[in-house]
């Protein structure tokens, strides 16, 4: 196997997802029939190859530090689920 | 005639004589999507209203001669661009009450062109998928047959274009998600090259590949459509300061010597009677046609899906991070404590695909694995470019397939995500080098399902693929033909 169960959960978990015992199942045996899969990169020479993160060369995009207008906070705050005096409402942090 | 079948510039002249208003051609698309839509399933918002006020405008233009090629045209948008006022939901739960606060760089451009807005159109959730049915809201249904699926994740736009529910759509293209469902639905798609188009606004997938492109009914529309879209976005730090052509002005050049590159890897195994026979005889076609056809190799094509399907999820992983139920979106009430609300909102508001992507992505970006999947991966994407850049060394074009078969049965690889993800092999190389591509129907099947050809190009060098495609469609007829409906 791949990539076990218990693996499974520590990723759900840093990627902020529920998963009952169903969705652990089915997802420990797809991800680890795609890891096999994946495992032919393996049959790859990649010694002194440099990884690409971006196709096409670009210097930093720089721009000047400039105070322009923002959008005002009523849009900004348009589709909170809830707001309150121009912040977001979220749940209690520390349980 | 039919106004709804007009490509924008049978439509352009029109418009411009006077021998039809865009509200006329606007209304004769509303009225064709009244009479297709329940069985395609194009749409997941149509704004008849703000279409018609606009058609109006547009032909207030019109008649003060300063009509542009796309004033009054109704185009489709991918519901993955952000259009102010209008619910802008991804395929995706979590955004079905989305309604941006601002438009992307190519609504606006379309917007500035006085195009008219018809809808925004069905895909996969965030634009995984090829298929479009991973959409958390409908099936979206292949014109030519309606139990097929209509490619993906572009679906929406390209069943739309190919109905008539639209004159042109725009779509955007990670992995293929043009290129695959116009060929699937046997229109005009193309990916430009990465950086070409402005991503401001585009919900972001995976930022090192997306792009947007247009969805049309012949290479002409394609053409127009890339003069407004393409070019620099100060928004955008990865779009490139680089001087947009005319790529109208590239059609009617001829191939005459022209070095055409056939990849034998795109020919190996697996791939379809039909198709094969499609592509060979498209070969000959642009052959005749003065250009001489080589052969060549791009030996590390076997590796790109085990590349893309790590790369695009551990993107997708982190850009996806954002939906947390806080400042837009869906979020579930239940919960007492913040982390809980995000993974219950996260749980409940993403379908299974993307959930698997983002674990997918995540493992392999989590210490430990990041060396041996994202960071291998990222070196063999590299002998990727390189393989390419090597064959451009020699060719103007390469020509190659678009999809291992034509469309696959609805439901057909909803269950075995591999499987799904093995079809995108064709599309997967190219969008890997950043890279421009076009997709233009070629053929038909036995079942008399489309056939795509595949033109890939260099990086910036979307006037050699247009010019090929144009020349090829010139020779065909297989653009005109339209499923019966």
């Amino acid at each position: 196997m791949k990539i076990t169960k218990e693996e499974v959960v520590h990723v759900a978990k840093l990627a902020r997802l529920n998963l009952d015992e169903d969705a652990i199942a089915l997802y420990t045996k797809q991800l680890g029939d795609i890891l096999t899969y994946m495992e032919a990169l393996n049959r790859v020479d990649t010694e002194d190859v440099r990884p690409t993160s971006h196709a096409i060369f670009i210097n930093n995009a720089f721009r000047e530090d400039e105070v322009k207008p923002s959008m005002p906070v009523e849009r900004a705050l348009a589709n909170a689920p809830e707001s309150e005096d121009g912040g977001f409402i979220v749940p209690k942090v520390i349980g | 005639m039919e106004l709804c079948r007009l490509t924008i510039h049978e439509a352009h002249d029109l418009l411009i004589k006077g021998e039809i208003s865009s509200v006329e051609l606007t209304s004769a698309v509303f009225d064709r999507i009244e009479q297709v839509e329940d069985r395609i399933g194009a749409y997941i918002t149509l704004v008849k209203d703000r279409a018609m006020a606009e058609a109006e405008a547009a032909d207030e233009m019109i008649r003060q001669g300063k009509g542009g090629p796309l004033t009054g045209i109704p185009l489709a948008i991918k519901d993955l661009l952000c259009t102010e006022g209008i619910k802008t939901t991804c395929g995706s739960k979590i955004l079905e009450n989305f309604i941006p606060p601002y438009s992307s760089t190519v609504v606006n451009k379309l917007k500035d062109a006085r195009a008219v807005i018809v809808g925004k159109t069905n895909m996969d959730e965030f634009g995984m998928g090829s298929s479009t049915e991973h959409s958390a809201f409908m099936v979206t249904r292949n014109p030519w047959d309606l139990t097929r699926i209509p490619g993906g994740s572009s679906g929406g736009s390209a069943a739309a274009v190919a109905a008539d529910e639209c004159i042109a759509a725009i779509g955007t293209d990670t992995g293929g998600s043009i290129r695959q469902p116009a060929s699937h639905c046997g229109v005009v798609g193309l990916k430009p090259t990465y950086g070409r188009v402005s991503r401001f606004g585009l919900v972001a997938f995976a930022s090192s590949l997306d792009q947007i492109g247009p969805i049309t009914k012949d290479v002409t529309d394609c053409a127009i459509l890339m003069n407004t879209i393409c070019g620099y976005d100060p928004n955008d730090s990865t779009s490139v300061p680089r001087e947009v052509p005319d790529y109208t002005k590239v059609l009617q050049a001829g191939l005459k010597g022209f070095v055409v590159g056939i990849p034998t890897e795109y020919f190996a195994g697996g791939l379809d009677e039909d198709v094969a026979q499609a592509v060979h005889a498209a070969i000959k076609v642009i052959e005749g046609l003065g250009a001489t056809c080589k052969s060549v190799s791009l030996p590390h094509t076997e590796y790109a899906v085990a590349v893309y399907y790590l790369i695009a999820p551990a993107e997708a992983s982190s850009n996806l991070a954002r939906y947390d139920g806080v400042r837009y979106g869906f979020r579930d009430k239940g919960a007492e404590a913040l982390i809980q609300m995000y993974r219950d909102t996260r749980s409940k508001g993403f379908g299974s695909e993307v959930q698997r992507r983002i674990i997918i992505g995540t493992y392999a970006l989590s210490a430990g694995y990041y060396d041996a999947y994202y960071g291998k991966a990222s070196q063999v994407r590299t002998l990727i470019m390189q393989d390419f850049n090597q064959a451009f060394e020699t060719c103007d074009v390469l020509l190659a397939p678009v999809a291992p078969t034509p469309a696959f049965n609805l439901g057909e690889k909803l269950d075995d995500p591999l499987a799904m993800y093995l079809s995108d092999i064709f599309t997967l190389p190219p969008s890997l080098a950043g890279i421009t591509g076009i997709s233009l129907p070629c053929g038909f099947s036995k079942d008399g399902l489309p056939i795509g050809l595949q033109i890939l190009s260099k990086h910036f060098d979307e006037e050699k693929l247009i010019r090929v495609a144009y020349n090829f469609e010139q020779e065909t007829d297989f653009h005109t033909k339209r499923p019966n409906l």
